[in-house]
């Protein structure tokens, strides 16, 4: 179990560097996307899509925002379970390049698949740790679509420092920690 | 009657279950904390912190602040109890402001999302009739991603407790990481298909710790506890000691021809908070 600062985003030789049960912490941009968004950003074509997906890490996360004089603040920001994306998260991965995901909560054999080519990991943040994570989200720097969407669908852009403790949960190796745990299980 | 010092009261409420967990629930986490290591030890030193955070900064502790859930005890002595559906309606309008909650009242046919917690029978309340001229009502406001992980099974009489005891234990292992383990389990036995969801939910009111007064049903409880945290699902998933913090069973009569099981599963975020309103109108939250 090594430990690792990063930078958003992340090199390749970072990624690869990185196995089952690491843990990170990482500084930059982030944005989220639950179902609904990845649907939506997949219909669409990228030169359509107002921001960078590859530059930023993607957050599975349907914050609760509140809307204050200066802007969004983020009340509370925890992930959310990332289950529900894995039936878009190998076309969301080949089309927009991201090599970072953080949620909570397994992914199927189709994402693990795509984390491996495309040198991509997936990392699990405390589910449930939604204050705790908002304490960490230094700025917010955008959000599209939250009309059609809605605040917790609607994709956010984060600045964040130091997010973490991040563990590894699927990595580009081939190997996942849920699918570690699973076989080991011990049943009485 | 002064109705808006009561919903003010119901504002309160909800704010405190949102933002602060019970002592119990505390209690517990701390001593998994305690006895986890590696991976499994940063899970709940996480929940610990946030815990902590939450109840500093005043946010709600998830950003899933769930859906609006009451369970009410009034006393048949209460005056104007038929104004507290009302009541507790409109203070849910203004906690989704004041506290804030996220919306999360989507109308299914049109994907409407209603932005203020409210709609066709929600905030969901269940009324049950005491003696006594105080009302109790406990919030519970209960997230997707453990009520995802919730289940319905209609068992043949045939296979006993012991069929109970399998089909719990299949589901806490399938659903994995998802519900944000540690969690607690809710199990109601019996009754009909409603029912037993209805008395899962029910077994959730009790705190963490405490065992069904039935010392049949209290031994059924502990074996599950010991079952679920030999499997090493662990916090969050990823392997450990504690997969449940407690496991809390209702019964009801069944038909029989019908054993159904309903399995509420709780995350570790066990948000309950309670407040009494006496028959003058004057209220406490505990």
């Amino acid at each position: 179990m090594a430990e690792y600062r990063f930078s958003i985003p992340l090199k390749k030789s970072d990624v690869e560097k990185l196995y089952v049960g690491d843990v990170i912490f990482v500084s930059g941009s982030i944005f989220t996307a639950r179902d609904a968004a990845h649907k939506m950003m997949l219909e669409k074509n990228v030169s359509a899509i107002p921001f960078d997906p590859s530059s930023m890490g993607l957050y599975h996360c349907g914050p609760l925002m509140r809307k204050s004089k200066g802007g969004w603040e983020v009340v509370s920001a925890g992930p959310t379970t990332s289950d529900r994306m894995d039936m878009f998260e190998d076309s969301f991965i080949g089309k927009f390049g991201v090599n970072l995901i953080i949620g909570k909560g397994s992914m199927g054999d189709k994402t693990k698949k795509a984390l491996q080519k495309y040198t991509c990991v997936y990392t699990l943040y405390t589910g449930g740790a939604g204050a705790l994570a908002a304490d960490k989200i230094q700025e917010v720097k955008e959000v599209y679509w939250l009309k059609e969407l809605g605040m917790a669908e609607a994709v956010w852009v984060f600045k964040v420092k130091d997010f973490g403790p991040l563990v590894v949960a699927i990595d580009s190796h081939g190997k996942s920690i849920y699918e570690q745990v699973k076989n080991k299980i011990r049943r009485g | 009657m002064d109705f808006d010092k009561i919903k003010s009261g119901v504002v309160e409420l909800i704010k405190k279950a949102e933002i602060e967990l019970p002592d119990d629930v505390v209690i517990a986490l701390k001593k998994a904390y305690d006895s986890e290591e590696g991976l499994a030890k940063i899970q709940l030193k996480n929940i610990l912190d946030n815990i902590k955070v939450a109840k500093k900064t005043g946010r709600p502790l998830c950003q899933d602040t769930g859906v609006q859930t009451f369970f009410i005890k009034a006393g048949v002595d209460f005056p104007n109890v038929g104004y507290l559906k009302i009541v507790i309606t409109d203070a849910v309008r203004i906690a989704t402001e004041k506290v804030p909650l996220r919306p999360n009242t989507v109308d299914p046919f049109t994907k409407f999302n209603h932005a203020d917690n409210v709609g066709d029978y929600i905030p969901a309340i269940t009324w049950d009739f005491v003696k006594g001229s105080d009302v109790f009502i406990t919030a519970i406001p209960k997230g997707a991603g453990s009520e995802n992980m919730s289940k319905l099974v209609m068992l043949r009489p045939g296979v006993g407790l012991e069929g109970v005891k399998d089909f719990v234990v299949d589901e806490i292992i399938d659903a994995g990481g998802n519900p944000c383990p540690p969690t607690v389990i809710g199990i109601g036995i019996g009754g009909g298909a409603d029912l037993a969801m209805k008395l899962g939910k029910t077994a959730l009111l009790r705190p963490v710790g405490v065992r069904h007064p039935d010392k049949n049903i209290a031994n059924f409880e502990k074996e599950m506890i010991e079952k679920i945290n030999e499997t090493g699902i662990g916090p969050m998933g990823i392997g450990g000691k504690t997969t449940v913090l407690d496991v809390h069973v209702e019964k009801a009569p069944r038909h029989p021809a019908s054993l159904p099981v309903g399995l509420v599963v709780q995350c570790w975020a066990d948000r309950r908070a309670t407040m009494v309103i006496h028959k003058d109108g004057s209220w406490e939250v505990k």
